[in-house]
């Protein structure tokens, strides 16, 4: 068999064995509770309240934007930090000494981090099928739907993440490099509040990201068809969402393969000696 | 021991016929503006245990890792496996083991799990001759990690996550091996096994082990030939005896008689000392001969260089020591 392929099938196996360590680890395990309490409250609190002008309840309004934000953080952070780190702690220099073994880790990468993407939106919308009349009545088209945008929002999202982990020296500029631009564009992306409340311009901006397009394709799987008259231009704008989404993928495609192989090739130990030292000092 | 060992086995005709499995020529590396290595060369045949010996900061790290094909060179010629480094494929690099100086990798997985899980990416580079992997339990004997084979890496004491890492080394059954101070943090114990995996490997499955160290000791215990880096050259290069002879061709002779204690150096011990018996018979006692040690030789040579007394030297020792 050729040896990259048969590496890629090594590292399904890897993926899903690191995707397993999550679930026994006791910080990973809390990070997801803590999280799903949080949006459970969030919910819990909205239940009641109704989008004006319409009998949705902003839970249920709300809760798509949320799930579409999770994929866009699942790829962009998950994939960044997993990179930066495995930089760090000698990961990725194991994987480069051995043969193929970087198209091994690699495929492992996108399988935990895409798994974990999933359990996120699993903890969300579990609580949510019980707390939020009209959800559990989501027909079997959303459920599809779900099942076109999450695999399409992976990967609009997730080679950038991983670009973000390469070009990042330590974790703290992960940070700086993701996080921020993540929390500033989801501010202005409607995951919280109608994106048509906000000026024209930002309205600009927000539907240039992911962001926007996932808490949109994320609403047209659960909202009634009705809420669509919310959007701008009055619908779920599919051809726009796909075209979209569908080009941070091929760009990020593109991209990140260049950018990953100078990563990798650039990888040594004197290098992640002296990315660790920098790093003890800025703690020191 | 290990000039015993050498006198003992003079290389078979057929290696030396052989090309050389690693031979570096003329490699400059210069980061900025300063020459970290300005005109490295050596080689090493099958089979062959070379021992890299330098001050921090000498090149040792930046050499192993030119040859590992981590680092490109500025210049100079370089081969390993008949290939240079610097273009060497998968399939090349399913040949070399590397050890690194420090890891922290994969601390949620069980010692035999990776061990497994790495090995299984040579399986496709398994050839009758060299079946690879090796089998995880016998890897796992071997570097003598049986009772923590279920436990978690990041569980491991520094030691044994050392062992850890020779053992990912050699999961390939590689023939070339590159090991970056791989006895760091390990108790006597350990470094004894350690080192009873380098002879193995070297005598019974013919590997080339390049490795660095600051342990003298260690370093005359292993080597075949011990290269000595200082100020970007190779200054020495020859077995831990020749070494000693060319640097202080003295020994030194210690003895009592009459209650007295004497010294003296001498170029040719064992003519001196039959001599000095021949002469006083049973009066001689507490009779001691002693050669320089590595550890003279390597002061001698790092602090000769680092004094800038005869820059020329160095070099040309090199040279006659090839």
């Amino acid at each position: 068999m050729n040896p990259t392929l048969y590496a890629v099938r090594l590292g399904l196996s890897r993926g899903w064995r690191e995707f397993r360590q999550t679930l026994v680890s006791v910080s990973d395990v809390a990070w997801y509770v803590v999280m799903a309490v949080a949006f459970v409250l969030v919910l819990f609190f909205q239940r009641h309240s109704a989008v004006k002008g319409t009998h949705v309840s902003l839970a249920f309004a709300v809760l798509p934007g949320i799930l579409g934000m999770l994929v866009t953080l699942g790829g962009i952070q998950g994939a960044a930090s997993a990179l930066a780190v495995e930089r760090e702690d000698g990961t990725l220099l194991r994987a480069k000494a051995i043969p193929n073994g970087i198209a091994g880790y690699l495929t492992g990468r996108i399988v935990s981090v895409s798994l974990g993407t999933v359990l996120s939106l699993v903890i969300v919308l579990v609580p949510g099928l019980f707390l939020i009349p009209g959800l559990p009545d989501t027909p079997l088209t959303g459920w599809l739907t779900l099942v076109w945008v999450l695999p399409l929002g992976m990967l609009a999202t997730l080679p950038w993440g991983a670009m973000i982990g390469s070009l990042a020296n330590g974790q703290q500029s992960v940070v700086a490099l993701s996080m921020l631009p993540f929390v500033g564009v989801t501010a202005i992306s409607g995951i919280f509040y109608p994106i048509s409340a906000l000026a024209g311009w930002l309205q600009g901006i927000a539907q240039v990201f992911p962001v926007y397009w996932l808490g949109l394709g994320m609403r047209s799987a659960f909202l009634p068809a009705s809420a669509a008259a919310a959007e701008i231009g009055r619908s779920w704008r599919y051809p726009e969402l796909i075209a979209v989404l569908g080009a941070w993928a091929v760009a990020g495609l593109t991209i990140a393969p260049i950018v990953l192989r100078r990563m990798a090739r650039k990888e040594s130990g004197s290098s992640m000696q002296a990315r660790r030292q920098r790093a003890l000092q800025r703690l020191g | 021991m290990g000039v015993l060992r050498v006198l003992s086995e003079p290389p078979a005709a057929d290696a030396e016929a052989e090309a050389p499995v690693i031979d570096v020529r003329g490699l400059h590396m210069r980061y900025g503006t300063t020459d970290v290595l300005a005109g490295v060369g050596f080689d090493a045949r099958r089979g062959e245990v070379l021992v890299l010996l330098g001050p921090n900061g000498a090149g040792k790290t930046t050499t192993i890792e030119i040859l590992e094909g981590f680092r490109t060179r500025s210049a100079g010629e370089v081969s390993v496996l008949g290939v240079d480094p610097a273009a060497g494929d998968e399939r090349w690099r399913a040949r070399l083991g590397v050890v690194l100086q420090s890891w922290r990798d994969h601390g949620r997985w069980k010692v035999r799990e990776l061990l497994h899980d790495l090995g299984r990416y040579y399986a496709p580079y398994s050839t009758p001759e060299r079946r690879r992997p090796l089998d995880t339990d016998e890897l796992i004997d071997m570097v003598g990690l049986r009772e923590q084979a279920s436990q978690k890496i990041s569980s491991l004491s520094g030691g044994q996550r050392r062992r850890l890492d020779v053992a990912v080394g050699i999961v390939g059954r590689p023939e070339v091996l590159f090991l970056d101070e791989p006895t760091a943090g390990f108790d006597p114990q350990a470094r004894r096994d350690f080192h009873d995996v380098v002879h193995r490997l070297s005598d019974m499955e013919d590997v080339t082990i390049l490795l660095t160290t600051h342990d003298l000791d260690e370093a005359e215990k292993l080597a075949d030939r011990i290269l000595i880096l200082a100020g970007g050259r190779i200054v020495a290069d020859g077995s831990a005896d020749q070494l000693a002879r060319q640097v202080s061709g003295q020994a030194q002779v210690r003895w009592s008689r009459g209650g007295e204690h004497y010294v003296h150096s001498t170029g040719d011990a064992t003519r001196f000392v039959r001599e000095l018996l021949a002469q006083h018979g049973e009066e001689v006692a507490d009779l001691e001969v002693r050669r320089a040690s590595l550890e003279d030789t390597y002061m001698a040579l790092v602090r000769r260089h680092e004094e800038g007394r005869d820059p020329a030297a160095g070099a040309e020792f090199g040279e006659a020591a090839r």
